[in-house]
């Protein structure tokens, strides 16, 4: 393995200089996939050359209100937004999810830029965020969610872009399911996030990339419970691989967007 | 790069890029920690960075510099005398090969410094990081039950 090197910026400001400078640069928060991903030697995607550690920058730290949103910072750590009572109150939906993730360890370091820059088709926040319409700021503008994922493992971001943020609209009534091996440490056979309004129906670990069920959104827009749960298997793409098959997958995503569905309030 | 390592001032000169894990096995001769999956699945390697739970094998070594990390060395008293926790572990045979237990013990502690009287539920649940292929569980809940005062 080619040998990495480390560094780690006194402020967001040098973090973004640095990141513009250096090649072969990649950010580096809690670890729980970029880690991994080096020490195996995964070919995916070339190696680094230099990690850059914006795990402690506070500026990519907590949870606070700007205007009428709720903006999370990008390196705040699942555990960090369990905890927040403003996620509690307004993105239940976000804590509930955040709960899910691996356990202690990983919800002590895993953050929302991590999961967003690493885009795997089953990152359990995703379709949350899908539902809510967040929007991911970064170090130079703003990305409605979206617009966010391109295809497997690719985003709209730039190779020098740094994810700063993830705001949220508050108010909306969201309702979310990950349906797993076990309840922890497993990666998702289906995660969902559903709202009716406005109708928001994303799922993950069915397609590419996580998406947003665009017939079963009209079906429901319209309040067609029935029609939502026939349109969603077309619009999913799913496949068999080690943790699910295609056919099981199509079945449980049916099974529980009919079960959030009917956990939403009535309009 | 220094760190407080159980309570002792360290350094460190490698790269940053390296894992926290081997850090400690390798260069500091905390042995303790034990390297399981590799990839944040199983728990073996938990070690506690400012009072949190995490996997050394995803911490880069340069993310602890000015961090307090303990290991299960830490656990017991300067004289070696053993932790409650560790000596519940072995009143109720808790340990049987014996690669899970200290991060196990790590992931226990930090549970019943944080939770007021856990529930069997809570203890599951502060443990499901940590992963054991020999007792089956219930020996470690009992003996972690067995330190709510």
């Amino acid at each position: 393995m080619r040998a990495v090197s480390y560094v780690r910026p006194e402020s967001l400001e040098h973090a973004v200089q640095l990141l513009r400078i250096t090649p072969g640069c990649r950010p580096l928060a809690g670890g729980t996939d970029l880690m991994v991903m080096l020490h195996a030697g995964s070919t995916r995607e070339q190696t680094p050359a230099v990690l850059l550690d914006v795990w402690s920058l506070p500026e990519l730290k907590g949870v606070r209100r700007v205007g009428d949103m709720l903006e999370i910072g990008a390196a705040e750590s699942y555990t960090g937004i369990i905890e927040s009572p403003d996620v509690r109150e307004h993105l239940p939906a976000l804590a509930a999810a955040a709960r899910t993730i691996g356990a202690a360890q990983i919800q002590n370091r895993g953050t929302l830029g991590g999961n967003l820059a690493n885009a795997s088709p089953a990152g359990d926040t995703l379709p949350v965020l899908l539902a809510y319409d967040a929007v991911v700021i970064t170090d130079r503008r703003t990305i409605p969610i979206d617009r966010f994922f391109t295809g497997y493992r690719k985003t709209a971001l730039a190779p020098d872009e740094l994810i700063t943020a993830v705001r949220f609209p508050p108010g909306r009534d969201v309702k979310f399911r990950k349906v797993g091996t076990r309840a922890a440490q497993a990666i998702s056979k289906v995660v969902m996030a559903v709202s009716r309004s406005p109708s928001r129906v994303a799922i993950g670990s069915v397609a590419e990339m996580p998406l947003r069920a665009a017939g079963a959104e009209a079906a429901l827009g319209r309040g067609d419970r029935t029609g939502a749960v026939r349109a969603v298997a077309d619009d999913i793409r799913p496949i068999d691989d080690v943790r699910s098959s295609a056919a099981y997958r199509r079945a449980v995503t049916q099974n529980i967007l009919r079960e959030l569905i009917d956990a939403l309030p009535s309009r | 790069m220094r760190f407080t390592l159980n309570g002792r001032p360290v350094s460190y000169d490698g790269t940053g890029a390296r894992r926290l894990l081997d850090v400690l096995r390798e260069d500091l001769g905390k042995t303790g920690t034990k390297e399981g999956c590799g990839e944040g699945e199983c728990g073996a390697c938990s070690v506690l960075i400012d009072g949190k739970v995490v996997n050394s094998c995803l911490v880069a070594a340069g993310q602890v510099a000015g961090c307090k990390v303990v290991t299960v060395e830490g656990l017991a008293a300067e004289d070696g005398r053993l932790s409650k926790l560790q000596q519940a572990f072995i009143a109720h045979g808790a340990a049987q090969c014996g690669i899970c237990t200290p991060g196990m013990l790590l992931a226990a502690h930090v549970l019943l410094e944080r939770t007021i009287r856990p529930s069997a539920d809570d203890v599951r649940a502060g443990l499901a990081g940590n992963l054991c292929r020999c007792t089956g569980y219930t020996k470690i809940i009992e003996a972690v039950l067995a330190c709510v005062p």
